[in-house]
């Protein structure tokens, strides 16, 4: 278990500074900088001026090196509109993005595993079936629709919630309940077909054959052998947490990463869309990080190497 | 005679898709006395599983499944979950094709042997321990030990049938349904199987179904042989009966199909044709499609059950009296 966790952890370092390296080219390759951020008819010395304050003068595997060993120590520079550490104006938004979206996890998993779990064992049945044209319409619905709608409904016609901002709890309520209808949708699918296919195996027969009660075939044979590959969708849902927030916070006016992430894009701030990127990305990386070692957990044959 | 064990008298499983219906099973009777050792052979398809899959009640819903199963004085088809929880290895336990599907991938198979003793004999922890390194051991698994803690996919195949095995004594059964548990198994480890499984009724006195699609399998290692077709038993006699007089053409062909180790070598035959869809059934026999000696009754009758000696029984139309409807075979060059 050991090897394995740490195979993974060094996989992890790698992909980052992939995302590093990745993010660098990518924003060089959109353009000169300081031709983006001066306007183009800049006087030539200002446009000069700015490159040597920047470092964009220098070579660019100079420029590179530099930049990787900053990003690595979580230094990306100061915002290039009001001077202040991209790294801080990253991290300061980053609580109000997670006060909307961990809450709307909760929701995904809180109410897609059960509804999946059931439908799996009622398969076919009435419940089965109403349970997956729900979620069929849950997750075909765009989030802004779902999110324009939700607020004409709770916002404007009932007038129960707040339609937009965050200066209370309650603005918070349509925003997680937006973001979390088609996570849940998405699990409870994905949470029944994986049981399905675990019921149909034979250990299963064989673990009934042995005189266990249903509900302990279900909860011993069943369940942790269908955590394995719901704990992929899992994953994704927690890796996309941070960067899924972006149609979402906008529509609500939610003074979140998405939000950071739309302005910085729109000014041409380079220094604080890398550092969401690298957040976005580390973040990911994490989460898969965990889903990696929660399979070497639920399945020995990962662990072993074996398969 | 004392009452047998098992006793199952008209059952039948009908499978009804919505599309089509098929009846995997039709009106079996059998009687499995105490200690003693049945074989259910037949071709793939002829409804053997299906057969105990039901008696136990493991089928799928949409399977409809109808007559009796009594052991004890209690009626199995129909009877709550609980009332078959409570046989279901208890007092009736199966293994299966193929072990090593058989056994959950995700738990140690020592835990899997627990589970059962904790269920049926209410032993934990140290005794659930003891008790399972002493079925490993009956069971011929050796350094049983250390294999507690190892996961199926660490074993081998003919392993992890032992492994099977022992869960399925765990609860001291009276009787044992071997669901084909040799046939994904090399040959070397099928006769170890087969001579362990001969061992432990020996040494417990339970009662044993083997089911095989090969009779020779069978025929070694029975007291009594039911061979099936098409989801009705066609035959039924002690194993020496069968051999030296089967009297169903369908019998004498399995018989005709095996390869002998005493007389002179034969060239195999296998039956032409193969076993009817369950949802396309013949009316009639439903072997004469395939039968070399059917006649006009066979394919508008279904033939009666005929009894040739005390314990053997045909269900053919005629009275060939051993002797093969099946061409001679010439012996191999
Ligand atoms: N769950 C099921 N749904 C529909 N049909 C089934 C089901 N299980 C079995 N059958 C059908 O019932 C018939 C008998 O199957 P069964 O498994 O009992 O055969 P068998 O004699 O055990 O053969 P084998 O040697 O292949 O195991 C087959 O035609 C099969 O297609
Ligand atoms: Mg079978």
């Amino acid at each position: 278990m050991l090897a394995f966790a740490l195979s993974r952890l060094a996989r992890a370092a790698i992909t980052i500074l992939f995302v590093v390296t990745f993010a660098f080219i990518v924003l060089r390759l959109s353009g000169d900088p300081a031709l983006l951020i001066m306007s183009v008819d800049a006087p030539p010395e200002a446009i000069e001026a700015f490159r040597k304050a920047w470092g964009l003068d220098r070579p660019i595997w100079e420029q590179y090196l530099a930049y990787a060993w900053h990003a690595l120590t979580g230094d990306f520079g100061k915002s290039m509109r009001d001077g202040r550490p991209a790294i801080d104006l990253v991290l300061e938004r980053l609580p109000a993005t997670l006060a909307i979206t961990l809450p709307a996890l909760a929701l995904k998993l809180g109410i897609g595993i059960p509804a999946g779990i059931y439908a799996a064992l009622h398969r076919n049945s009435l419940a089965d079936r109403l349970t997956m044209m729900v979620s069929v319409a849950g997750f075909t619905m765009p989030s802004f629709v779902l999110a324009l709608v939700l607020v004409l409904i709770f916002g404007v016609t009932l007038g129960w919630l707040p339609a937009s901002g965050a200066d209370s709890v309650w603005h918070a309520v349509l925003p997680i309940v937006t973001l979390g209808t088609a996570g849940a949708a998405i699990m409870a699918r994905f949470t029944r077909s994986a049981m399905l296919e675990v019921l149909g195996q034979p250990y299963i027969r064989a673990a009934s054959a042995k005189g266990l009660a249903w509900w302990l075939v279900v909860a011993k044979h069943a369940l942790p052998n269908a955590a394995i590959p719901t704990v992929t969708i899992i994953g994704f849902m927690v890796g996309s947490l941070v960067a899924g927030a972006v149609i979402v916070e906008s529509v609500f006016a939610w003074p979140g990463i998405g939000r950071l992430l739309v302005s910085a894009v729109a000014n041409r701030d380079l220094a604080v869309v890398q550092a969401l990127l690298m957040v976005i990305a580390a973040w990911m990386v994490l989460a898969n990080l965990c889903v990696d070692l929660a399979y070497g957990w639920l399945d020995p044959r990962v662990r072993s190497g074996a398969r | 005679m004392a009452a047998p064990l098992v006793s199952i008298r008209g059952l039948s499983v009908d499978f009804d898709d919505g599309r089509r219906a098929a009846r995997a099973v039709d009106g079996v009777d059998a009687d499995i006395a105490a200690g003693e050792a049945v074989g259910l052979v037949g071709e793939s398809g002829s409804g053997k599983s299906v057969t105990w899959l039901a008696a136990l009640g493991l089928l799928p819903n949409r399977a409809r499944v109808s007559g009796e199963v009594r052991i004890g004085g209690m009626n199995l088809i129909g009877a709550e979950r609980r009332v078959l929880e409570g046989v279901r290895g208890k007092r009736i336990a199966m293994i299966f094709q193929d072990p090593s599907s058989c056994l959950n991938p995700v738990h140690r198979i020592g835990r899997q042997v627990t589970e059962a003793l904790r269920l049926h004999r209410g032993m934990d922890g140290r005794a659930a321990e003891a008790e399972a390194l002493r079925l490993f051991d009956q069971v011929g698994i050796a350094d049983a030990k250390r294999r507690l803690s190892d996961y199926p996919h660490q074993l081998s195949g003919g392993l992890n049938q032992r492994v099977m095995i022992a869960i399925a004594l765990a609860g001291q059964p009276e009787l044992l349904i071997a669901d084909e548990p040799t046939t994904a198994l090399d040959a070397t480890i099928q006769a170890q199987i087969l001579l362990l499984l001969s061992r432990i009724r020996r040494e417990t006195g339970m009662a044993m179904v083997l089911i095989s699609h090969d009779l020779g399998v069978v025929a070694e290692n029975v007291d009594r042989v039911c061979v099936m077709y098409a989801g009705r038993i066609v035959e039924q006699a002690p194993g020496e009966a069968l051999f030296d007089t089967p009297h169903h053409p369908y019998t004498q062909g399995l018989l005709a199909a095996l390869p002998t180790l005493t007389g002179p070598r034969r060239r195999l035959a296998a039956i032409p044709g193969s076993v009817p869809e369950p949802w396309n059934l013949p009316v009639g026999c439903r072997f004469a499609p395939r039968c070399p000696a059917a006649e006009e009754r066979c394919r508008h009758e279904a033939p009666p059950r005929r009894v040739i000696a005390p314990a053997h029984q045909a269900a053919c139309h005629f009275d060939v009296a051993g002797q093969s409807v099946w061409p001679a075979q010439e012996a191999a060059e």
